[in-house]
């Protein structure tokens, strides 16, 4: 244990781009700490961690100070379920592809992250598509904008994997359905009903696995001749979904599908860690509640497929009231560059405060993924992934102009600004050097299509 | 604040059962006029007789036998109009049978949207929640969808809530299907997934069939009008063409579908060569065009503004600063949803706005947009879109800013007419709050 918080403390002095970073000081501004009530006053961030909040901090030397007048500063938001980044996203051949993982196959050039950085994102849990019962790993990453796929990855924070139930999982095993499913050769399953068996019958597996790597581990304490199990990968991961090694992350719309989850989580001893976009959760909250899983849900998507019929915008608010750990995710690059905003629909469907409202995109997805302890929330000793809005985030009328990761600025919105100028002459120059003859695309350049 | 809250709509409740005879008569007193015509009214009253606006002022005297609502606290706006979705043309949008948006055949002009709007869908009472009292619905299509139909999101039938059945045609301009990445013209396999990709050469020659195609479509409607006309012998009506002839004779505007820079520009030229009226509709790229859009006096609905950019190298917030830009080019334009039951709904047209207002656009010239302007544009100023003497009472009285997604809509009148804004959602929501 020890040993792991010291290495811990290694990369994270390791990462430290932040470390070359001056001292930032927000003064005047408005503070939401969302755990801690609201701050008129400052906030300093320092070595990558967040220094000091009160009505009066005094800038250390060679601090940068801003004037935070009229502005608001909060955590970062976390996004508990993303596909940015990632390079493929489903391995739908196979109804269970725990063997397979996103964190493989990160693009840490992809620009929807920074998108999602001008939106306020700084963390997002990065997902295997749903295209079967038990889909591939997943891993959480911050928005390090410029850093490497193994930068990105939030260092220390635990793994989890994606579970799908319900339409999706079904598709391939429809002769109309979709991802690849091909009419002569039907993927198990094509119902509710055969989804939980493709659970169980995994989870069946996973205990035989188990149990024969104990029987190997007993027989080496005692001395005893042993031949180690051949590894399986595809029954590891299930294996630490069983030692709560690993979190998981299922895809859910109908309360049928939930409860059965619950159920099969039951029976074999794990834990479901959060129920993902969950739309019919309010119809089972009591369950949720006291299963102990999380809820993450859209704000007010409906009626794109039969499953989401009964989905209502109230779904965040009914759950808050009832005691599920809830968050809003955007499952979307588009709607997670306003999450903020999609928070702010909980007050008018619900009633939800405003410091419920954005809990749903800071501490709540922190808790859910377990790393509240560094994020999610602007408390002393955090991590310093901090947003500066010139208004009320969850006004429709305010936009985000700083973004701060471990005290590293990674957006500002009026050097995004006035580096556009810059960059149009560069694509232009760009451009005629790819086309000299004035025909269009590349035909005149170096190489074939795949240089 | 807390007890106004909540017992204001109970003494709305009361003041409007009272009287249900004389639904559509009554005024507003004491709130805030947004009548977006104007600087708004603080203390104002809205008369309304018979589903109209019979005045609005300061010290309008209220005669005796119309009801008063106390508005004191609470604002008054016009009712917000979608000015392009798919509401009521489709419920579920995965499943095939409940979709009416798209027919077969690439020249259909003679299809009206209103003929297949469901008035039972569950999208008219949860859009109306937001403020939405009017939408354009518009079927799709290859080429020539059919004709658009403005229509209140009120009434027992279609008939009932048709305003312009025929508003406008449909065409979704022909384009280059771009993936951003393009084969190269010697051919050869593209590993890439999805459709296979053709060379820009060959899309182009098919871009300029294409244009030429629907050039000559438009050249038969002008022969067939003629023939009808000169009462030809051998004149046979044709569906087809006879719905054309309002849109060549410039009587009805054509909202042509054109997303980016080619297109907008070819939408342009073919309108000059056509002499047709036309709205561009989804312009993305609009901001690129503003000169030759405002030169031609062409108004613009803009599609979802929370859209990401059409390409990888342009400014995050494109889609957020492209109203701004419309305006200060002095261009008009409104806002759509483009959206029947998909994600991006109808409901959320208010706070589509209101991402422009973060970038830029006024507050007032966005709520114009998704008002004033629309109505302008659908050719039904003076029914609709402002808080006036004359028009329809299709009026939301808010607790606050109706752009922010923390208000909440308290009434709602469409032609007067108070509706109901309970819906299937708001239903569930108490339902399942209250399970045990």
């Amino acid at each position: 244990m020890k040993r792991s918080v010291f290495i811990a403390l290694l990369l994270a002095s390791a990462l430290s781009a932040f470390a070359a970073d001056v001292p930032v000081l927000i003064q005047n501004a408005t503070i939401l700490t969302i755990t801690n009530g609201t701050v008129k006053g400052s906030i300093l961030l320092r070595n990558g961690k967040i220094a000091a909040i009160g009505d009066k901090v005094l800038a250390p030397p060679g601090a940068k100070v801003i004037d935070g007048a009229g502005k608001f500063v909060m955590p970062g938001i976390i996004d508990c379920h993303s596909h940015i980044m990632a390079e493929a996203i489903n391995e739908g051949s196979v109804s269970v592809s725990s063997m397979v993982g996103i964190e493989d196959v990160l693009n840490p050039e992809d620009i929807a992250i920074y998108r999602a950085l001008a939106g306020g994102v700084t963390t997002a849990n990065i997902l295997h598509g749903s295209a079967n019962s038990i889909g591939g790993k997943t891993v959480v990453t911050k928005m390090r904008w410029g850093a490497t796929a193994e930068a990105m990855k939030f260092e220390g924070a635990m793994p989890g994997i994606k579970f799908a139930l319900g339409e999706n999982p079904k598709r391939a095993g429809s002769s109309q359905g979709g991802f690849g499913a091909v009419p002569t050769n039907l993927r198990y399953p094509a119902t509710r009903m055969g989804v939980e068996d493709v659970i169980r019958e995994a989870f069946n597996d996973a205990k035989a696995y188990k149990a024969s790597l104990a029987a190997y581990q007993a027989k080496l304490a005692k001395g005893e001749p042993a031949i180690p199990p051949a590894r399986d990968l595809k029954l590891e991961a299930l294996v630490e979904v069983l030692d709560g090694k690993r979190f998981v992350h299922a895809h859910c719309y109908r309360q049928d599908e939930i409860l059965m989850l619950i159920h099969v989580a039951d029976d074999y001893g794990f834990k479901i860690r959060t129920f993902q976009h969950v739309l019919e959760g309010y119809k089972v909250a009591k369950e949720i509640q006291a299963h102990g899983a999380g809820a993450s849900t859209f704000s007010d998507w409906w009626a794109y497929k039969m499953e989401a019929q009964d989905a209502i915008p109230y779904n965040a608010a009914i759950l808050v009231k009832k005691g599920v750990l809830t968050s809003l995710n955007s499952d979307d690059a588009e709607l997670m560059r306003h999450l903020d905003k999609e928070a702010a629909k909980t007050v008018k469907y619900g009633g939800l405060t405003e410091t419920e409202a954005l809990s749903l995109v800071t501490i709540n997805p922190a808790k859910q993924l377990a790393i509240d302890k560094r994020v999610g929330s602007l408390e002393v000793g955090k991590d310093a992934d901090v947003l500066l809005y010139d208004g009320h985030p969850l006004s429709n009328f305010s936009k985000v102009e700083k973004v701060w990761i471990d005290g590293h600025q990674y957006f500002d919105r009026d050097e995004d600004e006035a580096g556009r100028p810059k960059k149009a002459i560069e694509k232009k120059a760009l451009t005629e050097k790819a086309a000299p003859a004035g025909g269009r695309g590349g035909q005149g350049s170096t190489g074939g299509p795949n240089q | 604040m807390r007890i106004l809250k909540f017992a204001l709509p109970l003494a709305l409740a009361a003041v409007l059962s009272a009287a249900p005879a004389a639904d559509d008569t009554f005024a507003v007193k004491g709130a805030t006029i947004h009548t977006m015509s104007g600087a708004a009214i603080e203390g104002g009253t809205v008369l309304v007789r018979n589903g109209k606006i019979t005045g609005v002022g300061k010290n309008l005297a209220v005669p005796k036998d119309v009801k008063v609502i106390d508005g004191k606290g609470l604002q008054v706006y016009p009712g917000m109009i979608d000015a392009a979705t798919e509401i009521g043309l489709v419920e579920v949008n995965s499943i095939r049978e409940t979709s009416d948006t798209t027919e077969i055949g690439k020249y259909n002009p003679q299809l009206v949207a209103l003929t297949a709007v469901n008035p039972s869908s569950e999208h008219i009472p949860v859009t109306r929640y937001n403020g939405i009292t009017s939408v354009v619905s518009m079927p799709l299509g290859q080429v020539i969808g059919g004709q658009v139909s403005l229509m209140h999101l009120d009434g027992w039938t279609t008939d009932e809530m048709g305003v312009k059945p025929r508003a406008g045609l449909a065409l979704k301009f022909p384009s280059i299907q771009s993936g951003g990445r393009f084969q190269m013209d010697s051919g050869g396999g593209d590993a890439g997934g999805g459709a296979a990709r053709t060379s820009f050469a060959d899309q182009k020659r098919n871009l300029d069939k294409e244009i030429a195609e629907l050039n000559q479509f438009f050249e038969s409607a002008h022969r067939y009008k003629q023939a009808k006309e000169a009462k030809l012998p051998d004149f046979k009506p044709d569906l087809k063409l006879e719905a054309m002839i309002p849109v060549i004779d410039g009587k009805e505007p054509i909202m042509v579908t054109a997303t980016k820079e080619r297109e907008i520009r070819d939408a342009i030229a073919f309108a000059d060569k056509q002499k047709v009226k036309i709205i561009l509709c989804d312009a993305t790229e609009a901001y690129k065009v503003t000169k030759e859009i405002k030169e031609h006096n062409i108004p613009v609905i803009l599609g979802p503004m929370l859209s990401l950019p059409l390409n990888e190298d342009e400014a995050y917030d494109i889609s957020f600063t492209t109203p701004a830009v419309l305006q200060k080019a002095g261009i008009l334009f409104s806002l759509g949803s483009l959206s029947g039951g998909a994600n991006l709904a109808s409901r959320n047209l208010p706070f589509q706005a209101g991402q422009a207002v973060a970038f830029g656009l006024s507050h007032e010239d966005a709520m114009k947009a998704v008002t004033k302007n629309a109505a302008e544009i659908w050719g039904v100023g003076d029914l609709m879109g402002t808080v006036e003497e004359g028009k329809w009472a299709d009026l939301m009285i808010t607790d606050g800013d109706p752009l922010d997604a923390r208000s909440q809509i308290r009434m709602l009148f469409i032609k007067g007419k108070p509706v109901d804004l309970s819906n299937k959602q708001k239903d569930l929501y108490e339902k399942y709050l209250g399970r045990p």
